[in-house]
């Protein structure tokens, strides 16, 4: 445990060293809070759809920090000799595993802070406190499928192709989870796609907590369901992964 | 009989179809001072990976202290170095060593160790900063840091000059004098034997000689002899010959019988050159002759 705190800490310093990292990983989430939500009336002035609008957002920062830092980080530090070393300490996957979480998911929340503020002071968008704090727990949860994709994508795949998944993924399962556009505007047959996609069960269950719009059940079998099989995925790859091979 | 802190049983690994090592034995004994030499892609750094749990072998069995190394418990008297000079680069010197510290029941204080490896004052300095020298002597230090019973150290003073090599050469004897193991690789002969005390020569994956110094200096100290001349005389004690044009280059393990006897046959050349050969050009012909015969060389030829 101790030694998770340790990991944590040097993850820390080393993002801190580069805080480009981190502003980036608050850029793109603002960006399209104030070009897609603030300037549109309808959605501004609703507390409903206001609050609906931010929640979505605030899941595709998340979704977007995981599969980055730990899709692409984790290929790209197991390239380096360095992490090759760390291996070799007398310490199992435990400790470095969680600091890698901490410290990522301390950076996803720090990147929800624009998007945090902007919803608060620009839009009618609102939320007990209580609501606020099962959100963040929510939030969290809801990104475990993220999350461990990523792990699997890293643990996988050398760090180009990961980038290139990470993409790949990331507008359609924003897209098609309802986190750009409220799936209640869907056609018919997108809504049933949708509900698949472990984005549409994150934001069905975060949307619940902060608005009370009731979530559909499917959706949320299916988040469960994708949290089980990138767990399976990320302990595959971490398994059978020797660090980075160059044949 | 003294323990044997590592060891390899019949250890094959394969990368696809390469084979990077073959049926390969190897005992390290407490408080020995072994040399792994060969040259590049003998597979040195493979059996290092799997003596330190990095990697698994394909098959054949690897001990650390009695266990499975990718045990982490294995790996508690074990130093490593990391490859290259990789570092962080954004973190301070003194995090480095810290951080590795933290792994450990009872490190050396982190001072003590930058000033045992000439990198004293340089807590504060991020690991980015340092130049070439500082770098290699910072992940050869880690190694240090939790004062383990087994060193493992891969090539390391590749890229450093004289006054740090001989340095760090100081600071492995040293840890040596004291009671410690060392399992060193190295592609220079010279290294090999400033420190070690046993050689083992790998190469193309398999144990070629596994002696004391002087045996292997017999099978890999090779010299070249080279001169103008028409044709490539008939002499003994010639391994290989390499013609380029009128250039004719003699492989030979004993240079000065080699010259007498030129010189005694009469034979008409000019230009002759008398060099070291290096490390790669000797494995050439050793591993040329073990493909006929299997059995490790361990006698003085």
């Amino acid at each position: 445990m101790q030694l998770a705190l340790v990991h944590t800490r040097y993850q820390f310093l080393e993002a801190i060293r580069l805080p480009i990292v981190i502003v980036g990983n608050m850029v793109f989430p603002t960006v399209i809070l104030l070009l897609f939500i603030v300037p549109i009336e309808e959605i501004r002035a609703s507390p409903i759809a206001a609050t609906t609008a931010s929640a979505q957002i605030a899941v595709f920062a998340v979704m977007s920090t995981c599969l980055f830092t730990f899709g692409v980080g984790v290929a790209e530090d197991r390239a380096l000799p360095w992490d090759s070393y760390l291996r070799t300490l007398p310490a199992g996957p435990g400790p470095r595993l969680a600091g890698r979480v901490l410290a990522g998911m301390t950076f996803a929340l720090l990147g929800l802070l624009p998007v945090i503020l902007i919803a608060a002071l620009l839009t009618a968008a609102t939320v007990t406190p209580v609501q606020f704090v099962a959100g963040l727990g929510v939030l969290v949860a809801g990104a475990l499928p993220f999350l461990l994709g990523g792990f699997a994508i890293g643990y996988s795949m050398p760090s180009k192709a990961a980038i290139a998944v990470a993409q790949v993924l990331l507008l359609p399962l924003a897209f098609g989870g309802g986190l750009l556009i409220p799936p209640g505007s869907f056609p018919g047959w997108l809504d049933a796609l949708s509900t698949w996609l472990p984005t549409r069960g994150s934001r069905d269950l975060l949307v619940y907590v902060v608005t009370g719009e009731a979530p559909r059940m499917l959706a949320l079998v299916a988040l469960a369901g994708w949290i089980v099989v990138t767990a399976v995925l990320a302990g595959w790859a971490y398994q059978r992964d020797e660090g980075r091979r160059f044949r | 009989m003294t323990a044997v802190l590592a060891r390899a049983v019949d250890v094959s690994r394969r990368y696809g179809t390469t084979v990077a090592l073959d049926e390969v034995n190897l005992d390290v004994p407490a408080g020995s001072l072994l040399g792994l030499l060969g040259p590049n892609g003998a597979g040195k750094s493979t059996l290092l990976n799997l003596l330190t749990g990095l990697r698994r072998p394909t098959s054949g069995r690897v001990e650390l202290f009695g266990r499975s190394p990718t045990d982490a418990a294995a790996r508690r008297s074990l130093g490593m170095t990391p490859q290259e000079t990789g570092v962080p680069q954004t973190l301070r010197v003194g995090e480095v060593v810290d951080f590795v510290a933290r792994h450990h029941p009872d490190p050396v204080a982190t001072p003590e160790l930058l000033e045992r490896f000439g990198l004293g004052g340089l807590e504060r300095k991020q690991s980015g900063g340092l130049s070439g020298g500082q770098k290699r002597r910072l992940v050869v230090a880690l190694a240090f840091v939790g004062r383990p019973r087994l060193v493992v150290l891969d090539e390391p003073t590749t890229g450093l000059d004289v006054e740090s090599r001989r340095a760090l050469w100081q600071a492995v004897r040293d840890y040596h004098r004291d009671g410690g193991t060392v399992l060193l690789t190295s592609h220079y002969l010279e290294e090999v034997e400033a420190l070690a005390q046993r050689v083992v020569v790998i190469g193309s994956g398999r144990v070629l000689a596994d002696g004391d110094l002087s045996e292997v200096r017999g099978i890999v100290a090779r010299s070249v002899v080279s001169m103008r001349a028409a044709a490539p005389p008939d002499l003994p004690g010639i391994v290989r010959v390499h013609r380029d044009g009128d250039r004719i280059e003699l492989q030979t393990t004993d240079a000065d019988a080699l010259v007498r006897d030129l010189v005694r046959s009469g034979v008409e050349f000019r230009d002759l050159q008398v060099a070291p050969s290096s490390l790669e050009e000797a494995f050439l012909t050793l591993t040329d002759g073990s493909r006929a015969d299997r059995q490790p060389a361990t006698t003085r030829t």
